[in-house]
């Protein structure tokens, strides 16, 4: 087995084990999804326009949630040490870390979202548009945090300083992904334009995230 | 093969650690890297292995494969155990060996270290001594030049540290390097002495 699929099995595991943060994002989306409507009120006209910038929302938070943890926990037990010694390049040891994130995570929140839809009052035949938009844009929110996480990985209580860091830039993210997710349910504006941006910021991201990372935890570890 | 230091010098923080190092260590050879706290030690090994820069000074492995960082050709055995808690001694274990690009036998490598009846339990369960052992299992099964052993022996019990100096002495013995930091014996009778400083 390759030292790319080693490490990829090895954070997944890690994630769905006792301790780890695959389902700590789904019930954070689910969560903050469920409490909208008690602080709108049972307008279903207004739950059903805003429903698809809530769900981006919630989705956005609950991706960013568990990020904090994805090298601090290398870290703290010395195995980023024994990563950057492995023969595979250091960014693409990230990537592969930020992809079992993105499938122990993210995965789970594009699946959930058609449900929480309902909640919201978005209609059940526009929510596979949604799920779809989610699933082209959150791996742009993994590969962009990836930076934080990097960034913050020396230290303690280094979530919020990830979310400060990461939240403004993940912004065009939101824009398109809440501009398809429009287009689609709602109309009139056509669905191609912003849901093509937001595939183009995931794959740029995907590049980018890793490399930017790598150089970050090399610089960190000095 | 033969690791070669010229002139090394490491800053820490802004403060000058050690400077003007210069050691060379041929296949088969061990070196017991000795000093007071904070002289030095640790950073030495961490430079060897590539987790930090050297300020001056240049590392080599002659003899080595030509393309390879001498990070690549060494382990490094720091103060923590690279192990996940949640994760069997087996996984731990396998993870870094495919990792790490070999085919080791786990089950002989377990054996080296006496762990082998508890390949299933998980790491969160061991106790320091065993953690530690089985981090030096790592060594064992994924076959790499240079050992850089950082207080090898702590935590080890005494038969332990037995069954980790003929370890070491297999490994010398099959043409590998050791560069140890530690503070008291380390069980190996020819291995020469580099002293740190005071800092």
């Amino acid at each position: 087995m390759s030292a790319f699929s080693a490490l990829l099995i090895r954070d997944m595991r890690l994630a769905v084990r006792a301790g780890g943060g695959a389902l700590m994002g789904a019930l954070f989306f689910l969560i903050v999804v469920t409490m909208m409507p008690f602080a709108i009120g049972p307008d279903l006209a207004l739950l059903a326009r805003i429903g698809p910038a809530i769900l981006w929302l919630g989705a956005l938070l609950a991706s960013l949630l568990a990020l904090d943890r994805l090298f601090a926990t290398d870290h703290d037990d010395g195995s980023l040490d024994l990563l950057m010694m492995g023969p595979m390049q250091l960014e693409l040891s990230v990537a592969a870390k930020a992809i079992a994130h993105w499938l122990t995570t993210c995965l789970p929140l594009v699946v959930i979202a058609p449900v929480l839809g309902l909640m919201l009052n978005v209609e059940l035949h526009t929510m596979g548009w949604l799920a779809l938009t989610l699933l082209a844009g959150t791996p742009a929110l993994t590969f962009i945090g990836l930076v934080g996480a990097a960034l913050s990985v020396a230290l303690r209580r280094g979530g919020l300083l990830l979310a400060i860091l990461v939240l403004p830039l993940t912004v065009p993210v939101l824009i398109f992904g809440v501009a398809a997710a429009n287009a689609a349910i709602v109309g009139p504006a056509p669905f191609g334009p912003p849901f093509t941006i937001l595939c183009a910021l995931s794959l740029a991201s995907l590049v980018l995230g890793p490399i930017a990372a790598a150089a970050t935890l090399r610089h960190g570890l000095e | 093969m033969q690791l070669k230091a010229d002139g090394l010098a490491c800053n820490r923080g802004g403060r000058e650690v050690f400077r003007d190092l210069s050691f060379a260590l041929a296949a088969g050879e061990a070196m017991v890297v000795t000093g007071r706290n904070g002289a030095g030690k640790s950073s030495l090994l961490r430079m060897i292995a590539g987790l930090i820069r050297n300020a001056a000074g240049r590392l080599q492995l002659a003899g080595g494969a030509p393309d390879t960082a001498i990070a690549e050709q060494a382990h490094y055995l720091g103060h923590q155990d690279a192990l996940k808690p949640s994760l069997s001694v087996g996984e731990n274990l396998r993870f870094w060996t495919e990792f790490l690009g070999a085919r080791g036998d786990i089950e002989s490598a377990l054996n080296a270290v006496e762990l082998a009846p508890l390949i299933d339990l998980p790491a969160a369960y061991l106790s320091a001594g065993q953690r530690r052992r089985l981090s030096i299992a790592r060594l064992i099964a994924v076959p790499r030049a240079i050992w850089l052993l950082d207080e090898p022996t702590s935590a080890l019990d005494a038969p332990s540290q037995k069954r980790l100096a003929d370890l070491m002495r297999a490994h010398l013995t099959g043409g590998g390097m050791i560069i140890a930091a530690a503070h008291g014996p380390i069980g190996l009778e020819r291995a020469r002495e580099l002293k740190l400083g005071p800092a």
